[in-house]
Order: C-alpha cells, then sequence, then structure tokens
C-alpha cells in the first residue's frame, strides 16, 4: 500500500508556486496596509469643530410651595422653593460668511431630561478668513438668545478651530 | 447518501473555493495548503500579535508626551530588530484579519453554519468584532497623526449610536483635552481586550477535538519568514506625532483593519452603524434561516451489550461528541461510551473506530458498539456480501469512498463494487480485510485530500488505522499491493480512476488468488 498521507513532494515548479504565492500574499498585505493614500479633508480646506456640553435652564419658573404642598411633605424636604426637573434643550446656530452652515438642537439627557446637552459637529469650510456667527441658546423661556459671539478668523489649511462653550470665559469661545 | 448542493452564489462560492484551493494544492501540496488551515493560520497571527505586542508593551512609553518617541526610536534599534518587531506586529494584525474573514467566508460555503455547528459558527462571529476593536485599537496607542485621526473617527463613530449621550469626541478636540489617563483606555483596548479574546477563542474551539490553534510547521515557517520579510522589505513607519489643532493632510491608512473611517466619511456613522450592526444580525441569524438542506442526520447510537469501553470512539470523535461514563451493566471499572447528540455531526468515524465493527464476527446480525442508523455497519457487510457475490467479474475490486469526496458511483464498473460511506472515516479497516478474502482483488479506500475532510478527522484516521499507526489497524499480514489508499476530494474521480486502473494492470484476473479467497 502507498504510504498514507505522505508528505507531498514537491518539485520546483511547487517550490516556485509557493514562493509566488507567499509573494502575492505579501504584496497584497503591504500594499493595503498603506496604500491608496487617503486625505481625511481635501486640500485647501479647514475644519470647524462646534463641540460642547451644557445643562440648560429649568424649563419652567421656581413657585414656593403652598403651606398644604409643605405640610404632606416630611420635614426634611420641604424646600423653599419647587423647580421644575427637566432642562431646556441647547439650541446653536452657525453661520459662515453670513450664510447659516448649521442649526442643532440638542435634548438635555437623562430619563428626566435634567442632564447635559451636547453638541459635536464638524464643518468642513475652505481655508481661508472667515467670519463666523455662532448663537445658542439654553432656556426655552427667554426671548432672545442670551449668548453670542461673532468674529473673523484666519483658517490656514488643514487647521482645526473649535467652537466651545466656558462659562467661566464668558460663553462662546473659538480656540 | 451523496451530499447535494443547492444552486445558487453558495454552490458557485464553493465550486470557485474549491478552485482555489486545487491551485493551493499544486503549490503547497493539500497537506500544507493555507487555504485548508485557516482557523489555524489566524490563530498562529494571533499567537505572533501576543509575542511581538508584550515586547512593544515592554519599551512603550505610555503617556502622550512619550508614546510616540518611544514606538519611533524602535527604528534605531541594533540589526533592524526595532523595525522587525514593529513590522510583524502590524503585518501579524493584517493577516489574522485576513485569515478571520476568509475562514468565515470558507464555512459559510460549506454550509458549517449550521446543525451541530451553529456554536462554533455563533461562537466565532463575534471575534471578527473583539479582533476589529483590537486592531483599530492598537493604531491610537503610536499617538500619531494616524492614531489620533482613527482614535477621532472611533469616537465620532461611537457617539452615532443613540444611547450614548455624551460626546465622545470632545476628549480629542484639543491637545489640552488629552492627558495620560487616556491611555489606560488605549491600553485596555489594546491590551485588556486581547485577553478576553482568548477566552473567547477558547469558547469558539470548546466543542472542537485537538482544535488546530497551531498551522502545520512548515506553514507556520513559511508565513513567519513571509512576515519578517514584508517587515523588512516595507518597514511600518509612524506618521507625525498628534496634534489635534490640525488635521492630517496625508494618511497611509491600513485598509484592511480601517477601512471602516473612510467608509464612515464617505456615508454617515448611521449608515455604517446599520451596515455593521446587519451584518452582524444576517450573520448570527444564517444558522436559523430555514434550507431544504436542512434535514438533520441521526446521531451515533451506542449499544452498551456490544460496548467494551475501549474508549477508540472516545478519542476519535472529532467534535467531542462522546464521553465515557461507568458502565451501567458490566463490572466495576468498565466504561460506557454515551452519545451527545447536540454535538454529534453523524459522521461515522466512531463506528469505525469501534473494535467490535469487525465484519469477521459470525452473527448473522452484525451488532457493534456504536453504530449509525442511516448506515450501520451490518448493512455495509451485507452490501458487501451482495455485490460480491452478485458481480461478473471473476475477482473485483472494492471500493470504499465517502459522501464528501470524490463520487465514487463515477468509477462503477463491471469489476468495480464500490461503497460510498458518511465519512471515510466509518470504514472499520477490517472491512478491507474482509472484502479480500471474499474474494475482492483488491481494495481501493478513497478519503478526501489531506487537510479537506468534512468532518476534520476522517482521511487522517483512515489513513493512520490502515497503515497501522491506530486503532482499531488493519492487520499487518493483508497484502499490502492490493491495497491502495487514494486522497481525493469531490472532483477527483480522475486520480481514483487512475489508482483503480493501476491495480487492475498490475493484479492478476483469474488464477491463484481466484481460488484461493483466503490468500491473504
Amino acid at each position: 500500500m502507498p504510504d498514507a498521507r505522505p508528505t507531498p513532494k514537491l518539485g520546483p515548479a511547487a517550490w516556485a508556486g509557493q514562493a509566488l504565492l507567499y509573494g502575492l500574499f505579501a504584496a497584497a498585505i503591504g500594499v493595503f496596509s498603506q496604500w491608496p493614500r487617503y486625505h481625511p479633508i481635501e486640500p485647501g480646506q479647514a475644519l470647524i469643530k462646534l463641540s460642547f456640553t451644557r445643562v440648560g435652564k429649568p424649563v419652567g419658573d421656581c413657585r414656593k410651595p403652598s403651606a398644604e404642598e409643605q405640610a404632606k411633605l416630611p420635614p426634611n424636604m420641604r424646600a423653599p422653593e419647587i423647580c421644575p426637573r427637566e432642562r431646556s434643550p441647547i439650541t446653536v446656530q452657525v453661520d459662515v460668511d453670513g450664510r447659516r452652515a448649521l442649526e442643532r438642537v440638542a435634548a438635555p439627557t437623562g430619563l428626566s431630561k435634567d442632564g447635559a446637552a451636547a453638541v459635536y459637529e464638524r464643518l468642513v469650510v475652505p481655508a481661508g478668513e472667515r467670519r463666523i456667527a455662532v448663537r445658542l441658546s439654553d432656556d426655552v423661556r427667554a426671548r432672545t438668545t442670551p449668548y453670542q459671539r461673532e468674529g473673523t478668523v484666519q483658517l490656514a489649511a488643514g487647521q482645526v478651530l473649535v467652537i466651545d462653550f466656558d462659562a467661566e470665559k464668558g460663553g462662546i469661545t473659538f480656540q | 447518501m451523496r451530499q447535494v448542493n443547492a444552486a445558487g452564489p453558495r454552490a458557485l462560492g464553493l465550486i470557485t473555493w474549491r478552485a482555489a484551493e486545487r491551485l493551493g494544492d499544486l503549490a503547497f501540496g493539500s497537506k500544507l495548503n493555507p487555504l485548508r488551515h485557516l482557523g489555524a493560520i489566524g490563530f498562529f497571527a494571533f499567537w505572533l500579535l501576543a509575542a511581538s505586542g508584550t515586547v512593544l508593551y515592554i519599551v512603550l512609553d505610555t503617556s502622550v508626551a512619550g508614546a510616540w518617541r518611544s514606538i519611533h526610536d524602535l527604528a534605531n534599534a541594533p540589526l533592524a530588530l526595532g523595525v522587525l518587531l514593529r513590522g510583524l506586529h502590524r503585518y501579524a494584525a493584517d493577516v489574522m484579519v485576513v485569515a478571520m474573514v476568509l475562514h468565515l467566508l470558507r464555512e459559510w460555503l460549506h454550509r458549517h453554519e449550521r446543525g451541530v455547528r451553529r456554536f462554533p459558527w455563533l461562537t466565532g462571529v463575534p471575534l471578527l468584532g473583539f479582533v476589529f476593536a483590537i486592531a483599530i485599537g492598537g493604531f491610537w496607542i503610536n499617538w500619531d497623526q494616524l492614531g489620533q485621526y482613527s482614535a477621532t473617527a472611533t469616537a465620532e463613530w461611537v457617539d452615532a449610536l443613540p444611547f450614548v449621550s455624551s460626546a465622545m469626541a470632545r476628549n480629542f478636540i484639543a491637545s489640552s483635552s488629552v492627558s495620560d489617563r487616556l491611555f489606560s483606555l488605549f491600553v485596555f483596548v489594546h491590551i485588556g481586550l486581547p485577553l478576553m479574546l482568548v477566552f473567547a477563542l477558547w469558547f469558539h474551539i470548546q466543542r472542537l477535538t485537538r482544535g488546530a490553534v497551531w498551522p502545520p510547521r512548515a506553514l507556520a515557517i513559511g508565513l513567519f519568514a513571509m512576515l519578517a520579510a514584508l517587515a523588512l522589505a516595507a518597514p511600518v513607519t509612524s506618521h507625525a506625532p498628534a496634534a489635534l489643532d490640525r488635521v492630517p493632510d496625508t494618511l497611509h491608512l491600513d485598509w484592511i483593519v480601517l477601512f471602516v473611517h473612510p467608509l464612515t466619511a464617505a456615508t454617515s456613522p448611521s449608515i455604517v452603524w446599520a451596515l455593521v450592526g446587519g451584518a452582524a444580525l444576517l450573520l448570527f441569524a444564517l444558522p436559523f434561516l430555514p434550507s431544504r438542506l436542512d434535514a438533520p442526520a441521526p446521531a451515533a447510537v451506542v449499544d452498551p451489550a456490544n460496548c467494551n469501553g475501549c474508549q477508540r470512539c472516545f478519542a476519535d470523535c472529532p467534535y467531542a461528541a462522546i464521553t465515557m461514563v461507568p458502565h451501567p451493566n458490566q463490572r466495576i471499572g468498565r466504561t460506557l461510551a454515551v452519545v451527545d447528540a447536540d454535538l454529534c455531526v453523524s459522521c461515522g468515524i466512531c463506528a469505525g473506530a469501534c473494535p467490535s465493527s469487525t465484519p469477521f464476527r459470525s452473527v448473522a446480525q452484525l451488532a457493534t458498539g456504536i453504530d449509525m442508523p442511516q448506515l450501520p455497519v451490518n448493512a455495509l457487510r451485507q452490501r458487501l456480501r451482495a455485490a460480491l457475490e452478485s458481480t461478473n467479474a471473476p475477482r473485483p475490486i472494492v471500493v470504499f469512498g465517502c459522501d464528501h469526496g470524490a463520487d465514487v458511483a463515477r468509477v462503477q464498473a463491471d469489476d468495480v463494487c464500490t461503497f460510498s460511506l458518511l465519512c471515510a472515516g466509518q470504514l472499520p479497516p477490517s472491512f478491507v480485510e474482509y472484502a479480500l478474502r471474499d474474494g475482492a482483488a483488491a481494495v481501493v479506500v478513497t478519503a478526501c485530500r489531506a487537510g479537506g475532510c468534512e468532518f476534520r478527522f476522517g482521511e487522517r484516521w483512515t489513513a493512520e488505522r490502515l497503515r497501522g499507526e491506530r486503532e482499531p489497524h488493519l492487520r499487518e499480514s493483508v497484502d499490502a499491493d492490493r491495497i491502495a489508499i487514494v486522497f481525493a476530494s469531490i472532483g477527483d474521480e480522475a486520480p481514483l480512476a487512475a489508482a483503480i486502473d493501476r491495480l487492475r494492470s498490475i493484479m492478476p484476473s483469474t488464477g491463484a488468488m481466484l481460488s484461493d479467497p483466503h490468500h491473504a
């Protein structure tokens, strides 16, 4: 009986075939591990990132509880004011060179809608001088937009401009 | 019964796959053909990644300021060892991804997502997600422009999920927002997840006997040499250090691993989530989709009266479907085989391993210790006897084949009696001797090509049994010149026919052997 499951005796053609197949596989791995080149944004463009997290104002006014309401509560839970838990959504608008580039309404997080609202958006714009106006509202009761910032920025190609919100720095910031 | 393949893309894919395997066989031989060892190659890549990654972690400075420099300086290590190390690590990751995807494709083409093999399929699909997450996370640790891009793109992608409340991408809006603590997350993704992956891999092969976690040595050497040559020929280099105030201009993207980022940019995060989720759902659902080819095959059945507890079926079962328990009816110390029907793939290898399966037993009704209801050894003996008695040829050639290998019906002739078994491994070796004693001029046993057995070990166990290296073995007194074993997968009928012709040419059709059927 011929040797069962013999180790194949490979001829020169088979060895050459092996070398070829190993080479092709290696070439495929080597090529596609770094080619084709990828450009995250086109040349001559810049990126604006609008990103902030903010807890909006309560959706309603606080009120003083009545004596009856106070009496129903345990002494340790009697507060001078009752405020709605739900927070306002954050509304933000971004204009670039006078045109509306972005408008978002971010809902507050949490089951009771009492958490922070978060916004993260990318805007790819041509590099160069850009007039940017940002308006942000965090209070559904307000009739005006509480936070605004407008400015001219010089954006280099590939530059990232971050529009953030920092109450300690006066509100909307350009970084 | 010979498997009938449905028409359609899967059948077409399987034909293409088999053609590719044959091409590979020409160069590597079927035993070393990488296409027949894809799972093991995935494991091999993982071991390489673990070994090279351990060394890389030793030299890595896990800080924002130091990470890039510590990896970049590897290029200055003597004897190009740093280049080799880094290249091995990167390219092994690519090989692992490619091997896993091909492995998944191969198993699907062979309908291995169904039935008993549903478990390895369902535990294998999540491994893809694991490996991609780990591999993508590996690019962040270097903290160069590519790492910056990948980390930011991943965070933006994750933020698109509806239940993610806070923007992860805010962690990458400015250099001031990135701290050394971020590397704790990176290390968890790239080192913590691989530790979990080890367990996931163990689950994946847990229901396999002798799970292949290492390819054949020659193949492992070849793959290592290929990766080392690639690492030196195309060194992996870093991009410029990460700078979050700028968008990287040009990236040398690893498309094998990071293709998801450009895909997201070209479509939208939601679309890519839908694609990923849809693909995952489909892969998980595949084993449960109805199919007209899904008739469940009966599991092996143990006959306690004929099971002597020898454990050969236990040792040979490729799917760990057999366990040994104390025999209820015999003296203390005797064991009994028990078949878990949920694990049994109905290959019959256990019946071929059972010493009670010998056809020489004088009982009229041959009952063995473990048997297949759809093709019991008694039926095989009856069919063999009937064929040898009814054939017109004075000394026919008997061919034992396999439902999943070369179609033995195609070599049927006046002087050739063919028998197709569930698997070649179902054949008890004593049937070869029995056929020769009962008048066969020669016996051909055909099994699938090495590494091509539908049930993993059928061709291997068959060869070892016939060679006398595995129990139950063919007796040495049997004339080896009258036996041929042919490794012929489906479509390989030509070499099978050639082997039969060769035996015809050397076996006398009449004469001493005819008058002496017990010649052997």
